[in-house]
């Protein structure tokens, strides 16, 4: 896991939220452990989301009316608490996602640019 | 904008999902299970202590959930009640000298706005104003009157043309009205309006109709009443059906068209009226030039100012000028000259309302308000004493807070929260008292045919005052000690004994600042009270007690002469009745009537002498000494204007004034003297009798020349009763006598002739005892203060007060050290609050009479009453440090 602990920390508040609405408009429903499990696994393990972190996250975006949250079984047939996209979930993402790509392209154009 | 929304969110997240802490562990748990799958799936063990890890996040989860801060707060609010009720006597007396000021200022305020700041309920009540016109009175004084007449109005409605619309708005009258039905007629207040003012009031009916322009078109001929809401309610029930009732106003019947709408009550502040009738159905007076009976109301058309206006009236009233100053004899007195360049015409907002209340009482009720918001600062002061002295036992408990990591803020804020608390119990105390003391003191000021009648309704903007006092009187009496509090180091607390830094400072500033605030309500108390004590003690000239005073209006009709004697004849046979007499009216009831008047061969006097109609007997009747002469004889006349204008000469008794500044203290009876009846034409009078000085119109007035001449048998009278046994006893019958004597009379007023008197010390009788009251209460409120933080430092002084009386240092040594400075403090402060009062009293002096802000016993008054307070509360204070036995407070570290 190289360079994992830097990682983790330069999580900021606002890519943590982009990420997990990205992730939950990609794959659907899910719960806490899969989002951060999909996380870790897209970014190869630099970014790994503790407790502390990832649930006063998904909680914020519940009650910014983002995401909604409700008890489900998952396919082993184990109880688990689902979170979906609402319907202004999917107008932030898609705000959020081209304030981002805006900002990467300036970032990029500065960096390698001209 | 961003963090304002979050925050909504936040807040509006924690009422929508309120989710359990079993929920959220639940969550934690399954998540922790779904690792603990994984990891087993991956053939590795469970890496993290899990208990932790699940406590640590719900704790950042249960941050997340709610708002931490609200929770504190909550926190807070139960811990400062705590502390509050913890020492209850402290509380109770903090809740109730602070309720008291608090009161009393909401009181006050509640006056204020009542009387001269509550926008009237009409459309656009900024553009609004009322015509005055400025001029110097008798005492060359700067004053104003705002009562216009009729012809004048028409001459400015032609003159402004469709600048503006110009309103006549009729002075609120008193008007025996009998509805149908009704045995006894009843008082009602009538204000005669012109047909466009409630067009341009933008009001509407809320029953019938109001009147119009086309109500208001021939002198008469519009018998024709609207209600006001609160009358028809008052009085017909909100009876929709009222609209086609008649009302009989003595020999007048109008009909009701309609009921103004909710929450208008006129045009005047104080004088709340219950009906409104077109002007032009006030038939007498619309041809009189001089009968000032309406305001004139403006309001300009739009893109006109109201100064333009001005200009054009004010361009009229120098032609006046003019006018009046060709009439003038080529001799006449500069005083008279210089008065009538005087006068100058000015626009006043109007927005609030105009009234004679507004007038009479505006600078009275601007001292009250001060005096009660400086009893409000010093009533913060005790209590912020108070607190700095809680402060200063609870360091310890602060110092442990910091210890524990807790940061300043936090403890400035647990002190606000408590001063909070303790302010929000005196706010509703403040408000009971407010709730009673407000109509109490409307109350004081009315009488029976002049009443206040005040809106008084609690709104938004009192409650917004409220709000705002609570929030103010927090931060006075709350920050400082806060911050002081909060101002700890662990260590310096926690050490035992440790010298107490910057504590004296604060409170040698408070307690100085509350003499100073207390001198000068003391100060101005007792400028008011002295003022009422001279007034009321003023020799008069003429005896009140045991008369009855009947003021009345007979029909102007030809009637031939005799018909007031008739009347007087038929009172005077009338058993309980000691003499009576007629006079053109009372005196002291505030009306003047001034000409001027020469003596052969001496210079014109500056100023006009003062005129009164009466009867044979009225000397006698109010016992006025007749010093030489006679008494005015039946039969003889004033000197005046006949029926073809031409001059008439009369006879008159005249006063001490008049005979030393016309004959130089000479005798005056049997000579003569001209008189100007109008302007230019003069009848000679002869002098017959010499009379005592007596007050005339006002005890205000300083007595001037004066001349009583016979008494007219028509119109307007008062008749003068000196009553054998109690007048208001008396009052009943003679009203039944008048009644069958002079049946056409209307009588308008009776009253006694103390009554009279005392109406006149209304405003000053009011100021003297609130003032007073407050005093007392400042007083009382300072004492305390003082006593308290005496009392403080000698328990916190107790050790070295100690050592030094165990070294052997005096009593007197003792109390020095204890009292020295803190004294000093009230020295320092008693300076500074005279120098304020006399200031203060700047503003103050029209409402003075006979007192000086620097005679020497207003300014000494004060300063023995603070003195004597601050000893009465060093004393016991004093004798416990004195008592300090060193051995046990030594022993007792």
């Amino acid at each position: 896991m190289p360079n994992g602990e830097g990682a983790k920390a330069e999580v900021l508040q606002g890519t943590l939220d982009l990420m997990v609405l990205q992730t939950l408009d990609t794959l659907g429903a899910q719960h806490g452990y899969a989002i951060a499990a999909r996380l870790e696994q897209v970014s190869s393990g630099a970014i790994q989301l503790n407790m502390g972190t990832l649930y006063p996250g998904l909680m914020r975006l519940e009650q910014r009316g983002l995401v909604k949250g409700a008890w489900g079984t998952t396919d082993a047939n184990r109880k688990a608490r689902f979170y979906v996209l609402t319907a202004a979930g999917r107008r932030e993402l898609a705000k959020e996602r081209e304030a981002w790509d805006r900002m990467a392209g300036i970032m990029n154009a500065l960096l390698r640019g001209a | 904008m961003r963090t304002l929304r979050e925050w909504l969110d936040r807040l509006l997240g924690t009422l929508r999902t309120r989710r359990a802490d079993a929920d959220l562990e639940a969550e934690l748990q399954s998540h922790l299970a779904f690792a603990a799958a994984a990891a087993a799936a991956a053939g590795a063990g469970s890496g993290k202590p899990q208990a932790a890890a699940v406590t640590q996040a719900m704790d950042a989860v249960r941050d997340r959930r709610g708002l931490p801060w609200l929770h504190a707060l909550s926190a807070d609010v139960v811990f400062g009640w705590r502390q509050l009720v913890s020492r209850p006597v402290v509380s109770v007396a903090a809740i109730l000298s602070l309720g008291l000021a608090i009161g009393a200022t909401s009181a006050v305020f509640r006056l204020v706005d009542a009387v001269l700041l509550r926008p009237l309920p009409v459309a656009a009540p900024d553009r609004l104003a009322f015509a005055v016109t400025w001029y110097l009175d008798a005492q060359q004084r700067l004053d104003y009157y705002d009562s216009w007449d009729y012809p004048t109005y028409r001459r400015y409605v032609a003159l402004v043309g469709d600048r503006s619309d110009l309103l006549l708005v009729g002075s609120s009258s008193l008007a025996e009205v009998t509805p149908r039905g009704a045995l006894q007629p009843e008082r009602v207040n009538k204000q005669y309006y012109s047909g466009n003012v409630f067009g341009v009031f933008g009001l509407q009916p809320a029953v019938g109709r109001l009147f119009g322009p086309t109500d208001d078109l021939t002198p008469g001929g519009h018998p024709v009443v609207v209600l006001a809401f609160d009358y028809w309610q008052r009085r017909f029930g909100g009876d929709p059906q009222v609209v086609g009732t008649p009302l009989r106003f003595g020999g007048q019947i109008l009909e009701v068209i309609g009921v103004a709408p909710e929450g208008f009550t006129g045009t005047e502040p104080g004088r709340a009226a219950d009906l409104f009738v077109p002007a032009l159905m006030n038939v007498e007076p619309l041809d009189k030039p001089g009968w000032g009976w309406f305001r004139l109301w403006i309001r300009p058309r739009d893109g006109v100012t109201v100064t333009s206006v001005e200009q054009l009236l004010q361009a009229d009233q120098l032609r006046e000028q003019r006018e009046a100053l060709a009439l003038l004899p080529p001799d006449a007195p500069p005083q008279r000259i210089a008065a009538i360049k005087s006068r100058r015409v000015e626009l006043q907002p109007a927005g609030a309302g105009a009234s004679a209340p507004q007038k009479d009482f505006r600078r009275p009720l601007v001292v009250l308000a001060s005096l009660v918001g400086v009893m409000l600062l010093i009533a913060c002061v005790n209590v912020a004493n108070l607190q700095n002295a809680q402060a200063l036992a609870r360091r310890r408990e602060m110092a442990l807070r910091v210890s524990i990591g807790a940061g300043r803020w936090r403890l400035v804020r647990l002190m606000l929260v408590e001063s909070a608390l303790l302010a929000m119990c005196a706010a509703a105390v403040g408000t009971a008292f407010a709730w009673w003391a407000a109509p109490f003191v409307v109350s004081q000021l009315s009488t029976a045919d002049d009443p206040i009648r005040l809106a008084l309704g609690l709104d938004w903007r009192s409650l917004a005052f409220g709000l705002g006092l609570i929030a103010g009187v927090t931060a006075l009496f709350g920050t400082l000690p806060a911050l002081r509090a909060s101002a700890v180091t662990p260590i310096d607390a926690l050490k035992s004994g440790g010298r107490v830094t910057g504590h004296r400072r604060l409170t040698h500033g408070l307690i100085g600042a509350q003499t100073a605030f207390c001198v000068f309500v003391v100060f101005i108390a007792v400028l008011l009270v002295a003022t009422f004590a001279r007034l009321a003690t003023y020799p008069l000239g003429f005896r009140p007690e045991r008369v009855l005073v009947v003021e009345a209006d007979a029909p102007p009709s030809p009637e031939g002469p005799g018909r007031w004697a008739a009347a007087v004849e038929a009172v005077r046979a009338m058993p309980g009745v000691e003499s009576v007499a007629l006079a053109g009216w009372p005196l002291l009831r505030g009306n003047r009537w001034r000409a001027d008047v020469r003596a052969e061969g001496q210079p014109p006097q500056p100023d006009p002498a003062y005129f009164l109609r009466v009867s044979p007997q009225f000397f006698a009747t109010m016992q006025l000494p007749l010093l030489a002469g006679r008494d005015i004889r039946a039969g003889e006349t004033a000197a005046e204007i006949d029926a073809q204008t031409r001059p008439r000469d009369g006879v008159a008794v005249v006063n001490e004034s008049f005979a030393k500044a016309y004959f130089d203290g000479r005798s005056p009876v049997g000579e003569r003297v001209s008189v100007e009846v109008r302007p230019r034409i003069r009848a000679t009078v002869e002098i017959v009798g010499l009379v005592g000085d007596a007050v005339y119109a006002t005890l205000r007035d300083p007595i001037r020349p004066t001349l009583y001449v016979p008494a007219r048998q028509t119109g307007t009278a008062a008749l003068l009763v000196r009553t054998a046994g109690d007048p208001e006893a008396f009052a009943p019958t003679l009203r039944r006598a008048l009644g069958q004597a002079r049946p056409d009379a209307h009588i308008r007023l009776i009253a006694t002739q103390t009554e009279l008197i005392n109406r006149q010390l209304l405003r000053e009788r009011l100021l003297a005892k609130l003032s007073g009251f407050v005093a007392v209460v400042a007083l009382l409120l300072s004492a305390i203060g003082l006593y308290g933080v005496l009392h403080h430092a000698v328990i916190l002084q107790q050790r070295p007060i100690g050592i030094r009386m165990a070294l052997g240092a005096s009593a007197g040594h003792v109390v020095r050290t204890v009292t020295g400075s803190l004294l000093a403090a009230v020295a320092v402060g008693s300076g500074i609050g005279l120098g304020g009062g006399v200031l203060f009293g700047r503003i103050l002096e029209d409402l003075l009479f006979r007192v000086s802000t620097t005679d020497l016993t207003s300014l000494v008054a004060p300063l023995v009453v603070l003195a004597v307070a601050a000893v009465v509360a060093a004393l016991p204070p004093a004798l416990r440090a004195v008592r300090i036995d060193p051995a046990r407070t030594l022993r007792a570290e």
